[in-house]
Order: structure tokens, then C-alpha cells, then sequence
């Protein structure tokens, strides 16, 4: 067995305690250790990437138990991409998280940080419905303490619901997979394809229910209309640099919809054929246009930025909801982009919130480092527009290009560049309220302690959207790769419940 | 016996619901905790209701209980557990910093 997979679990799960019961009382000792053990993940994601891009899918049997019995992990393409970049973007986040001081302002930051890295890397690697529930809540309850970080009336109450959302959302959780194991018997996702597909005329109603309430948690995590309530409260209040991280947690709700979809409810299966496609393009429709909208109509940077993140959650789902190699492939890159966008523009908002003392759109003076930070926000807005030079025009071309035999294209091609010139005026309209106007608005810009780690970690997601640009031929050959590995569920299922045979190797 | 069980997983999850969307942290808290001992039964019986029969092997068993969402459940049992907690300090929090506890938040607050 590749003891490699595990690593991306272990690694935060021994570092957290280590933090919290080794190094409590000295915050330069938490700061190396959480930067050390991060970069580690990092080096460990490179490792698998460069593994799951050489082989099928491998698996990992936790305690050794043979398949379907016992819990598996699972690294292939997918799974190893999104954990390089929870490392990638948990890296800038870190430094973030230092640069800005934001870890000093209550305490344990470090520990709730890698317990959430441990919880979102793993939901990526399992390979079993109930352990993705398990992981699910790691990642939550270390979300929950990261959002409430150096307290505050409103941050708390914010807290609060954005808690009473996800535990709902839990719950329903364990109802769909409750009914899903009262159907087949299982749990273990190569096992469960193996049983949908299989499944006796007669007894699919239950089945098709658990699949819209597992459509329903994921589109809680994925923020996608109705459900997305939540997000723009909890990522406006909650500390920069733990929105920045989140940005990768609406991404988790696209990776499971991705993988439930592809491998156990895909459009093929008889039982429930397109049914959850023809769901998903709908909501995302809504949530495009409700995201994009919103941006338009926010009266603060953050509440803009957690806009723009639902509105780039619609243009994936849009993707995502075709179902074949082509927009697979395409949804991924929008997705990387995404993220790295998504973090850059709530970094934005953060450097602003703390010169400013609020992101209000209302015109103030001129802050400290103004250009600079204009600067960024203006790369920011090109990304999430989707304008050239940057990688979100890729992305949308992708996604366009890859809608383009469908025969709902109007539709959906009329939405995303509607929508697209709504975020331009949006994010037009916010950067002249808080930079341009800056100039003509008299007044003292307050003096702030330089950060220059803030603006390494800025510059960096910068520097990820400029190289997704720079090297998007091979990358979105190696997606498409991907996205054809994805739909060829026999090689997965093969691997998870054949491992009998390959155990040789 | 099917009935029973039935009913009452339907009423704890109704009333989790009302309680849910009362939008004062108390009731909210304790709906959570109606929904979660509704999902949790739920999944106890999703093995099937079998009466007097044991989960693990014995030579003299007649027939078998479903031992895999005993475990589950064992599972969701704690992790809810610990998220009530979490919720509880959460919303103790809120209030004492607040002053009242109130879920949703004006629009005052809210454009912040």
C-alpha cells in the first residue's frame, strides 16, 4: 500500500495538538511550527499530484480492512488536485494569517487552522460516504472556532448562524445517508456504484430521495441558491484570512457534488438517470445571477467579495452540471481560479478593513500603501469578472466553449456573459467608491505597521492566477485527463474492490 | 412496532424544524438537539427493525441486528454531541456580548 495518502490527514492531525499542547503559550514557536507543517502539506499534495498523475487510482485501507468492510482512502487525479490546492492556497493563507497579525488576536489560531486543513483534506481523499460525513464535521468544527476568531458582537452572532445553517445541514446530511445505506446496504462509494447501478426495478423512490438530500447538504457547502444564506454573512465577518481559506470550503460542496455525481448517480445510472443534471443547471443558473447581482447591490468590499464568490459557485455548477469531459474539465480550471481569485479578493478587502476601519463603500481618504492595495483589487476584480489577461477569461471561454453543443446554449451562454458585465459594473462601481474617490476626499490617511508577509501572500495568489494564465495549455490537458479518469468510474471501482488482486504491488 | 418508530422520528423532526425557525438562540438549540435525536434514530433503524436479536455472531443466534448503524449512530451520537456544545458556548457567547439572543441580524448590522 501507498502510505503517502495518508499523509495529508496525519499530518495536520499531529501538528494541531502539538500546537495547542506543546507551544500554547509562545506564539512565534506556533507560527513555525503551523508555516513548517504547512509547507510540509504542500511538498506531501506535490508528491501525491505527481503520483496520481503517473497511475490509476490508488487506494488506502485504513487498519487494513478489506474493502467495502473497512474505510478507504482514495487518490486519484481529482482528489489529489484538490488537495494541492487546499495546500497551495493554506500557504498564503498562513502567511497571511502572520503578516497580518490576525493569529494574534485570540487564541489558537494555528491549532483550529490545521485541524482544518486535516478536515478538508480529508473529505478530498475518502472514499466512503459516512467517512465524508466525519470529515465533513472536522472541517466545520475547526470552521466554526476560525470564524468566530478574536470574538466580536457581530462576528458571534454571525457565528451563530452560520453554525445553526451547517448543523442543519449535518443532520440532513445523515438522514440522506441513512436512507441510502436502508437501500443498499452500504456506504463505501465503489460499492454504492456497484449497488445503484444494480439496483431492482421498484425500489429507486427512496434512492432518488437520498440523492436530492445529499444534493441539498452539498449545495449548502457549495453555497448554491436557495441554500446559500449563509455565506455572505459568515464571509463578511468572518477574519480575512479565514474567508480566504473558506473560499476552498464552497469548493468541497463542488467536489462531493462532483464525485457523488460522476461515480453513483451519474446520468447513465437507470434508476436515476439526469435527474440531479437537470436540477443542478437551474440552481446555478439563480445562483450566478443572485451572486453577480449581489455584487452590484453590496454596500461593503467584503460583503462584494462574498458576492462574487456565490456568483463564481454558479458559473462552476453551470459547468459542472453538463457532465462530460469537456466541461468537467473546464469547471475544474474555473474552479482553481476560483479559489485563488476568491482568497485575493477577501485579502483585498481585509487590508482595506484594517486601514479603513470599515469596508463601507463610502469615499475616505486616501489609506496607507493606497496604489498598492488599488492595484491588487483591480487584479482581483479582472479575475473574478472573467476579463483578459487573467485566468477567469480562460476559465469562462473554457466553460463557454464547452456549452456550446448543448441546446439549452442560449441560455446558459446569455446568463454567464449578462452576468459577467454585471460584475464588471459591480466591481467597477467599487473600486471608484473606495479607491478613485479616495483622491478628492480630504483628510489623513492613519499610519499602519507595514506588512510585508500581507502582500508576499497577496502577491502570491496573484502570482498562482498569472501561472494558471501563463501554463494554461498543459493544465488544461492535464485537467482534461482528469475529467475523463472521473467518468471512467470501472477504473476507480476497480481499484477500491479488486484490491485483492493488486495487492502484489 | 415499524408505526411507532415511524411517528416518532416524523414529530422530533417536526417539532426540530419549529423550534429551528423560532430564530431565538434557545429554541434554535434545542431544535437542533429534536432534529439530531430524530436523525439518530433514524439511522438506528435504517438496518431494519429487528426485535431481540443479537449484532454479533453467537452459535445459538436464531437470526441478526444490522451491527453497522449501531456503530454509525455511536458516531453521529458524539459528533452531535459536541457540536450542541460548540453551539451552546457559541451562542452564550453571542448573548452575553449582544445582550439579547437573537438569531438573525437587523439590517443595520448587517451592512456592515
Amino acid at each position: 500500500m501507498n502510505h503517502w495518502i495518508i499523509v495529508p490527514v496525519v499530518l495536520p492531525a499531529l501538528a494541531a495538538p502539538l500546537i495547542v499542547l506543546g507551544m500554547r503559550q509562545d506564539l512565534l514557536l506556533q507560527r513555525v511550527a503551523s508555516v513548517l507543517a504547512t509547507l510540509a502539506l504542500l511538498a506531501v499534495s506535490m508528491v501525491l499530484l505527481v503520483q496520481a498523475s503517473t497511475s490509476g487510482p490508488q487506494v488506502y485501507l485504513l487498519g487494513n480492512w478489506q474493502a467495502p468492510f473497512g474505510i478507504v482512502l482514495v487518490l486519484d487525479r481529482l482528489s489529489a488536485m484538490m488537495v494541492g490546492l487546499t495546500a497551495a492556497l493554506a500557504v498564503g493563507v498562513v502567511l497571511y494569517s502572520i503578516g497580518s497579525g490576525w493569529d494574534a488576536r485570540g487564541k489558537n489560531f494555528h491549532a483550529l487552522f490545521q485541524f482544518q486543513l486535516m478536515g478538508i483534506c480529508g473529505a478530498f481523499l475518502t472514499g466512503d460516504a459516512f467517512n465524508l460525513f466525519v470529515f465533513f464535521e472536522i472541517l466545520l468544527i475547526a470552521s466554526y472556532g476560525l470564524m468566530i476568531h478574536a470574538g466580536g458582537k457581530d462576528r458571534l452572532r454571525a457565528g451563530v448562524q452560520y453554525v445553526v445553517y451547517n448543523l442543519a445541514g449535518s443532520t440532513l446530511f445523515l438522514f440522506a445517508l441513512a436512507s441510502i445505506y436502508a437501500v443498499t446496504g452500504t456506504l463505501n462509494m465503489a460499492d454504492l456504484a456497484v449497488k445503484v447501478a444494480e439496483l431492482p426495478e421498484g425500489h429507486d423512490a427512496l434512492l432518488r430521495v437520498a440523492g436530492v438530500l445529499l444534493l441539498i447538504v452539498f449545495a449548502v457547502k457549495g453555497a448554491l441558491v436557495p441554500f446559500q444564506f449563509w455565506l455572505p454573512g459568515t464571509y463578511a465577518f468572518a477574519p480575512g484570512p479565514v474567508s480566504a481559506l473558506f473560499a476552498v470550503m464552497t469548493k468541497v460542496g463542488a467536489y462531493a457534488i462532483l464525485r457523488f455525481y460522476t461515480l453513483i448517480f451519474n446520468p447513465s445510472v437507470e434508476a436515476t438517470g439526469g435527474f440531479y443534471a437537470d436540477l443542478l443547471l437551474p440552481m446555478a443558473i439563480v445562483t450566478l445571477i443572485v451572486g453577480m447581482v449581489g455584487v452590484l447591490g453590496a454596500r461593503s468590499l467584503a460583503r462584494v467579495a462574498a458576492f462574487a464568490a456565490i456568483g463564481s459557485m454558479g458559473t462552476l455548477f453551470i459547468a459542472m452540471s453538463d457532465f462530460t469531459d469537456l466541461s468537467t474539465a473546464a469547471a475544474l480550471y474555473y474552479l482553481i481560479h476560483s479559489t485563488f481569485a476568491g482568497a485575493l479578493m477577501f485579502l483585498v478587502a481585509d487590508l482595506v478593513l484594517e486601514r479603513r476601519g470599515s469596508t463601507l463603500l463610502v469615499p475616505m481618504p486616501p489609506m496607507a500603501q493606497h496604489g498598492l492595495i488599488a492595484a491588487l483589487f483591480f487584479a482581483a476584480a479582472i479575475a473574478m469578472a472573467g476579463m483578459p489577461p487573467l485566468s477567469g477569461f480562460l476559465g469562462k471561454l473554457l466553460i463557454l466553449d464547452a456549452l456550446s453543443e448543448r441546446t439549452d446554449m442560449a441560455l446558459t451562454w446569455s446568463v454567464i456573459l449578462i452576468t459577467s458585465l454585471v460584475a464588471i459594473v459591480g466591481l467597477g462601481r467599487t473600486g471608484s467608491m473606495v479607491f478613485w474617490k479616495a483622491w478628492a476626499t480630504p483628510g489623513e490617511a492613519a499610519t499602519v505597521r507595514p506588512m510585508p508577509l500581507a502582500f508576499v501572500a497577496a502577491f502570491g495568489f496573484l502570482a498562482a492566477l498569472v501561472t494558471m494564465t501563463v501554463l494554461a495549455g498543459p493544465l488544461t490537458g492535464w485537467l482534461e485527463e482528469t475529467a475523463r479518469q472521473l467518468h471512467d468510474t470501472g477504473a476507480y471501482i476497480d481499484a477500491v474492490l479488486g484490491l485483492g488482486e493488486t495487492e502484489a504491488n | 412496532m415499524e408505526l411507532l418508530v415511524a411517528s416518532a422520528i416524523g414529530l422530533m423532526t417536526a417539532s426540530g424544524i419549529y423550534l429551528v425557525l423560532r430564530l431565538r438562540a434557545w429554541p434554535v438549540i434545542l431544535g437542533l438537539t429534536m432534529l439530531t435525536y430524530a436523525v439518530n434514530t433514524f439511522i438506528f433503524v435504517s438496518g431494519r427493525l429487528a426485535i431481540d436479536m443479537p449484532p454479533i455472531l453467537s452459535v445459538d443466534a436464531g437470526g441478526y441486528t444490522d451491527p453497522l448503524p449501531q456503530a454509525l449512530v455511536l458516531t453521529a451520537i458524539v459528533i452531535s454531541f459536541g457540536m450542541t456544545a460548540v453551539t451552546v458556548m457559541m451562542a452564550l457567547g453571542a448573548f452575553l456580548e449582544a445582550g439579547d439572543d437573537r438569531v438573525e441580524m437587523t439590517d443595520a448590522e448587517d451592512g456592515k
